[in-house]
């Protein structure tokens, strides 16, 4: 099928492209990369009045170092945040979690900003931002402010952001050098939505969990912080480590569904297994006798 | 709805086109620019049979606008071939690996493997074989697509980079377009 008419603008700062924003009253559609949002204008399961084109903001590309973190403009590509050097440095977990959104082809379009604004449940980059503990900077003719990521999404593809606002940068911050990354992923293809996923950072400190970052994907309406799962896992020393019960913990937070694909219970255990054993291989501990 | 003037070039020749903003960059390419080659399967971004170069980058043309390519240097299969007709190595090498069968997909794959052998090195075999999941072929079972992947990975029919500019995914200079 093919796209309803719409109008379609290109601004080329934040503060025009808010104004356009603010004068649509709603009637609006942001485009970044496109990879979702014109399947739905090709399904027309979505008929924008005016589509706002942020391809031609350069303010909004680029990693950049800022005090405290690393900031990644919204219109970064992808495929630019996977090739990029600092953050293969300072965020492997981000790198790693980017090489499994979407395709070679879609990445080179699809942007970390859409990504996260969009709000899919399954998607990788929303629970990335949660589990590393990004702040989202959102901007509309209003002023600015900031949302951690954990406080964002509100259902699938519902998040806090207002029809006048625009996400401008994920700040992400900074992580211990030599952190340990989690990725887990069980999806029927590469490059389809994940059944399950989770991901999430370590640091360790003289054996002990000193810092911990974990999120699900796929197992909710929304990406989810396993918040009782770090818990459990601060302060403890790795020898004393029930790895078992900490994946319970973790699989008691989410709230998987039933779907044509995988069935809630099966998200559940593959969920508590793919936990486990990421844990485990991560801390380099044996699996259970 | 918008009409947009755009300037920019298709497998080497500048154009200057009036769109309409709905249109995408696919049905553009085949309705207006001649190019045909550009295989609609799905127009959802799943089939891959689309794909085309934008500034070196492979991406999907359903899941663009025709106004996005303003200022762009976009290449199709057409232009894959050297003007005297000698294929692209993607070209030989999907050929000798019996890559295709019906050949709707090939178009799409080709365009892949073009981004993928564009810089001074080609791609490895793992990336290519990676990137080959953003494309669905239903006759090949993707055994001579694989061994098209490996060939192409080894370099044995030299670097697409005389004729198709670097995969910008990566590549700092992508878009300079085609010398031929």
């Amino acid at each position: 099928m093919k796209p309803a008419p719409f109008d379609y603008v290109r601004p080329a700062t934040v503060a025009e492209a808010c104004r356009v924003l603010a004068e649509a009253g709603g009637g609006a559609t942001v485009l970044a990369g496109g990879q979702t949002l014109m399947p739905l204008l090709n399904l027309r399961m979505s008929q924008p009045f005016i589509l706002v084109d942020l391809g031609g903001i350069a303010e909004l590309r680029g990693v950049s170092e800022v005090a405290g973190g690393i900031r990644v403009g919204a219109m970064t590509r992808q495929a630019e945040a996977l090739a990029d050097a600092t953050l293969a440095r300072r965020l492997p977990a981000l790198v790693t979690a980017l090489g499994h959104v979407g395709h070679h082809q879609t990445r080179n379009r699809g942007t970390v900003g859409g990504s996260i604004a969009l709000g899919e449940p399954a998607a990788e980059m929303p629970a990335t931002a949660i589990a590393l503990g990004a702040t989202l900077e959102i901007i509309s003719t209003r002023g600015t402010r900031h949302v951690a990521a954990a406080d964002f999404y509100l259902g699938p593809y519902m998040t806090v952001l207002e029809p006048d606002e625009l996400l401008t940068a994920v700040v992400y911050p900074d992580w211990a050098a030599g952190h340990l990354v989690l990725f887990r992923e069980v999806a029927q293809r590469p490059g389809d939505f994940a059944l399950v996923g989770m991901v999430g950072a370590l640091v360790l400190e003289d054996g002990k969990v000193a810092r911990a970052g974990l999120a699900w994907f796929g197992m909710g309406p929304t990406p989810i912080r396993m918040r009782r799962a770090e818990e459990a896992l601060l302060g403890t020393a790795l020898a004393e480590l029930d790895v078992e019960a900490v994946a319970g913990l973790a699989v008691a937070e989410s709230a998987p569904f039933d779907d044509h694909h995988a069935s809630a219970e099966y998200r559940r255990t593959v969920g508590r297994r793919i936990f486990a054993r990421g844990l485990r291989e991560v801390l380099d501990l044996r699996e259970a006798a | 709805m918008s009409e947009h003037a755009i300037a920019w070039t298709v497998n080497g020749h500048r154009r200057h086109d009036r769109v309409e903003a709905r249109t995408s960059l696919a049905d553009h390419l085949r309705l207006e620019a001649g190019c045909t080659g550009v295989h609609l399967g799905c127009e959802h971004g799943v089939c891959g049979a689309c794909t085309v170069l934008v500034d070196g980058r492979a991406v999907r043309a359903c899941l663009m606008l025709a106004v996005q390519a303003d200022g762009a240097d976009v290449t199709t299969v057409e232009g894959l071939a050297a003007p005297d007709g000698t294929f692209h190595p993607a070209q030989d090498a999907m050929r000798e690996a019996h890559g295709l069968q019906c050949g709707f997909c090939t178009p799409g794959v080709l365009m892949t493997f073009a981004a993928l052998t564009a810089g001074e090195e080609p791609a490895d075999e793992a990336t290519m074989i990676a990137a080959m999941s953003g494309h669905v072929c239903r006759c090949t079972g993707y055994q001579g697509i694989r061994r098209a992947a490996r060939a192409l990975a080894e370099g044995r029919y030299g670097g697409g980079a005389e004729r198709i500019s670097g995969d910008g995914a990566t590549g700092p200079a992508a878009g300079k377009g085609q010398a031929a």
